[in-house]
């Protein structure tokens, strides 16, 4: 990116950078680094449960969603961040709603158009992305005190630390589930044919749950920042 | 203006409700037609996949095309109505309109020399509408195949009527018993062949858990094949003649059981 090492002239209406801020500057890269380890959505503030669990059965859906949520929350993150001079507080909460309410129609009405059988699939859950408290924490939190730009790094970060677990637990849900990964078979005929068998419980909500679980310990158990003092 | 004035708060949500709402409203209306066309190949490929073929959405036009010989729109009395494009008829607004005026859509399949006929059914589930397609073989009476789907069955109980393990069940199932009566599916809890290796039983297991929609399943059964009785009535291949007075009485019959 050229712009990159530019100071930028003027504040814009887009780029308010009062302090001539490179756009990839440490600060900014922590907001996309931050919400992928230490502050991850789902392992460390345990948001967004309830879509891990219902839609980590196979990889593909997964994906779709992360890549949905991702859409989604940049967006309002972005119109958010801009109007945040303009809303009035007493109906900021409405106004967010209305804003991922309308960019998860957005979403839900081109996939319909653009990835059908996506869409069949996933439909109740992007009408879901809606409740899903990372995106209203994140506007509520970070894009109604923050510029434009940061805003935009936020939602692309949180979003991708919650689809960075959404895809662990499908792989191994869906591999140790199913056998299979993104629909086609991986583990050979020959194991199943030496008794191996795909464990059925790993379908299941409950599952989803504990590999959340074993991910969190492992987090925990490496990152020193996480672990409690008393 | 103050922003936290009654007057600007107003303002600002009237402004953002218009911009949220044309903006909305001019995205539906731009994909429409690329929405409605995956719907469309959507059936194709639905009503295809009861006879056996299982195509993606591409081909689907095509082989339908190929394989669908016939669109009927049938009247309650088994005659066909030239005047209706059975594709076009929706379910969901043909089936609240008066009996009489309802047109009752029958695809005829060729597939290598054998016939199939597809019936389009549709009922309710336990929250919303259900619906599928099932194909009979040339004797009208034995099940060659079906599908199901559903608008808003619970994910993993009745949403798995959509599965191809509970779909295969009605597979070489007969609607109508050795008298000609209209027996239907009935997708019962208190089967005594879970395997379903009982043919003649106008059973199938149903799916733990799922009771209303399995209901709903074997009304929607009865209810749609009964209109369609008065045309298989007709139509039953010569060779079986002797079906055919039993089916007269079965159809009578039918018809009172729906009526009441």
């Amino acid at each position: 990116m050229a712009k990159e090492n530019q100071p930028l002239k003027k504040p814009t209406l887009f780029f308010v950078n009062k302090d001539k801020e490179p756009l990839f500057s440490k600060k900014n890269r922590a907001l996309l680094s931050d919400p992928m380890d230490d502050n991850n959505p789902i392992t460390v503030q345990v948001l967004g449960i309830c879509s891990a669990l219902a839609i980590t059965v196979q990889l593909k859906p997964a994906i779709v969603m992360s890549i949905s949520v991702m859409a989604v929350m940049a967006a309002s993150n972005v119109i958010i961040s801009l109007l945040r001079n303009l809303i009035p507080n007493r109906i900021r909460i409405i106004v967010q709603l209305v804003v991922v309410a309308a960019m998860v129609v957005l979403v839900d009405q081109v996939l319909k158009a653009f990835a059908y059988d996506v869409y069949k699939e996933l439909s109740i859950f992007i009408g879901l992305i809606i409740t899903n408290c990372i995106v209203m924490g994140r506007l509520e939190a970070f894009a109604l005190g923050n510029g434009v730009w940061k805003s935009f790094l936020d939602g692309i970060g949180n979003a991708a630390g919650y689809g960075f677990i959404l895809i662990a637990v499908a792989f191994f849900r869906e591999l140790l589930g199913s056998g299979k990964l993104m629909g086609y078979q991986v583990i050979p005929d020959a194991f199943y044919a030496m008794g191996y068998e795909n464990n059925g419980l790993m379908l299941l909500s409950p599952m989803a749950l504990i590999t959340v679980g074993i991910f969190i310990w492992f987090q925990r158990s490496r990152n020193r920042k996480l672990i409690e003092k008393n | 203006m103050n922003r936290d004035s009654n007057a600007y708060t107003f303002l600002f949500a009237a402004v953002m409700v218009l911009v949220v709402a044309s903006s909305l409203a001019f995205t539906a209306t731009a994909l429409k037609d690329k929405q409605n066309e995956n719907v469309r190949k959507e059936k194709m490929q639905n009503i295809l996949s009861t006879i056996g073929i299982q195509t993606d959405r591409d081909q689907a036009e095509e082989l339908y095309n190929q394989y669908i010989t016939q669109e009927l729109a049938l009247v309650a009395d088994g005659s066909n109505d030239e005047s209706v494009q059975a594709f076009k008829v929706e379910l969901a607004i043909e089936t609240k309109k008066p009996l009489e005026q309802q047109r009752f859509p029958l695809y005829v399949a060729e597939v290598e020399a054998e016939k199939f006929y597809i019936v389009p059914l549709r009922g309710a589930g336990l929250w919303d509408a259900i619906w599928g397609y099932v194909a009979l073989e040339d004797d009208m009476n034995t099940i060659k195949g079906a599908v199901f789907d559903h608008k808003g069955e619970t994910a993993g109980l009745g949403a798995e009527i959509t599965q191809g393990w509970f779909q295969d069940r009605f597979v070489g199932e007969k609607i109508f018993n050795a008298e000609g009566e209209l027996m239907g599916i009935n997708v019962s809890k208190t089967n005594n062949d879970p395997s379903g290796l009982d043919k003649e039983d106008h059973e199938v297991d149903a799916i733990s858990g799922a009771t209303i929609t399995g209901d709903g399943v074997t009304a929607m059964f009865s209810e749609r094949l009964a209109h369609y009785t008065p045309y298989f009535k007709n139509n039953t291949p010569v060779e079986e003649a002797p079906l055919e007075e039993a089916l007269e009485q079965a159809s009578e019959e039918t018809t009172i059981a729906y009526q009441n």
